[in-house]
């Protein structure tokens, strides 16, 4: 039913997402808990940045990731000053495109989910003679997992589906930069109608079964044992 | 006063329920890399007529989609031949409409003046990282650059350097922004920057773009037949294409 071609194609959109989710949460979770905790007054400024991937057509960041990574780009002679190849046409440049693609989706339930815990039991923490890394990572993690859950998912599927930045970044190179949603376009345009739908059909599934996951693992809190 | 108000939303929602249809408006579908000399094509027409044309700028693969699932489309300019003779057979153009309007060149392009492009030395060489054509599988032009490497013995040797655009308007633009150091693209796009190499035409076959027409209202007809007029053809020349026909 799938070629070779598309299930390297599906392979690569998963090491895509895989790889783009753990890069998200490790940005992600000191920026949430900046967002959730700051008094700053720079704080919503942030907040709107964060979310301004949410808004803009995938193509606009794509075109200006494009620009920016070409040599005379900011961010392509930044590179190529620190010692690295171009960005553009390579995984490495998908990462980094769904890093700011899936921003959102990641660092957006991070926040809330740190908010929801409050300053209530840090404090108590701090007062029993706990330092603010052992707070963070005792406290604020383990409370603030369902979030973790929630943006991990998220951030995950929303990555699987990207089209727009990696039609204007990926150069549809096979194994590199081809990925499913690029595959499916590819065959829609050349009117193999029945590859596209084959490999449709499964992103569909795969995507399903994900966010059935999220909402199936996202009981209703349990009393901590004590 | 009531009557007059009543009169007013009349005319309102009677206007807006109308403006799909208006009269005498004929939709253009237009491949991408046909985009602007479209509109010096429709600028002129609109002068001479006083007609109105609207364009749909796509790829020929998105627009011969919606044309069969029944876009209100007039007149298709595609970029290739394949798609309007799949409608053709599939009898959804008006009979003997099919022509070709237009014959694409291939140039190699690179967006630096001083670059030396000619006779393609540099393909040779393998002096660049990143060559950026259009698509073989979707694009027309993607396919006479696929042929143009092969027919030079060179398809092997750059394959590993190839960024494939899915159109040849977004081989232009890898190329144009300077992440791919040299593109296979349309002449018509290599105009006024950079520096090209014109692809000698026994490389590749002729890109042969064509045109049919969907519906046969008047106003249609009558822009269709400018589109095979000599004039038509001196300003798709102007763009960097070859033509066939000079007009009936």
């Amino acid at each position: 039913m799938l070629s070779s071609a598309d299930i390297s194609a599906l392979l690569l959109s998963l090491q895509l997402a895989f790889v783009s989710t753990l890069c998200l949460l490790l940005l992600g979770t000191p920026l949430a808990w900046w967002l959730a905790v700051s008094r700053s007054k720079a704080r919503p400024l942030v907040d709107a940045l964060v979310a301004l991937p949410l808004v803009l057509p995938p193509t606009v960041l794509g075109f200006y990731l494009l620009v920016a990574l070409g040599p005379e780009g900011p961010l392509g002679s930044l590179l190529q000053a620190a010692g690295f190849g171009p960005l553009a046409f390579t995984f490495g440049g998908l990462v980094l495109g769904s890093i700011v693609y899936s921003l959102p989706f990641v660092v957006q339930p991070l926040r809330d989910a740190f908010a929801a815990v409050g300053h209530r039991p840090l404090e108590v923490a701090a007062t029993l003679g706990a330092a603010p890394v052992d707070r963070f990572m005792t406290i604020a993690l383990p409370l603030a997992r369902r979030g973790f859950l929630t943006a991990a998912v998220l951030g995950f599927a929303h990555t699987l589906g990207e089209f727009g930045v990696v039609l204007m970044i990926g150069g549809n190179i096979p194994g590199e930069t081809r990925v499913a949603s690029i595959a499916i376009y590819d065959h829609v345009e050349s009117l193999n109608y029945a590859g596209a739908q084959s490999l449709s059909l499964i992103l569909i599934a795969l995507s399903f079964a994900l966010l059935l996951a999220i909402y199936a693992l996202n009981k209703p809190p349990r009393v901590l044992p004590s | 006063m009531k009557t007059n108000l009543q009169n007013l939303w009349l005319a309102v929602a009677g206007t807006l329920l109308c403006m799909p249809v208006i009269a005498g408006e004929v939709r253009v579908a237009v491949a991408g890399n046909f985009y602007l000399p479209a509109q010096a094509l429709v600028a002129e027409y609109e002068r001479q007529s006083g007609e109105r044309v609207v364009l749909i700028n796509g790829s020929t693969g998105k627009l011969y989609a919606q044309i069969q699932q029944g876009a209100p489309f007039d007149i298709l300019l595609a970029a290739d031949t394949e798609r309007p003779r799949l409608l053709e057979e599939a009898g959804q153009v008006v009979k003997g409409s099919r022509f070709t309007y237009a014959l694409g060149q291939l140039v190699l392009w690179s967006s630096d003046a001083e670059l030396g492009l000619a006779d393609g030395v540099v393909l040779k060489d393998g002096s660049f990282t990143r060559l950026a054509i259009a698509n073989p599988k979707l694009a027309p032009y993607g396919r006479a650059a696929e042929q143009t490497l092969s027919n030079l013995g060179l398809w092997e040797a750059v394959a590993p350097k190839l960024v494939r655009g899915e159109s040849v308007t977004q081989a232009w633009q890898f190329a144009a922004s300077g992440n791919a150091q040299l593109g296979l693209i349309a002449l018509s796009q290599a105009q006024g920057s950079g520096s090209f190499w014109l692809i000698p035409a026994e490389l590749y076959e002729p890109v042969e773009q064509q045109a049919v027409l969907l519906t046969d209202a008047d106003e249609s007809q009558r822009f269709y037949r400018f589109l095979r007029s000599v004039e038509a053809a001196a300003i798709i020349r102007s763009y960097g294409y070859r033509v066939l026909q000079s007009g009936e």
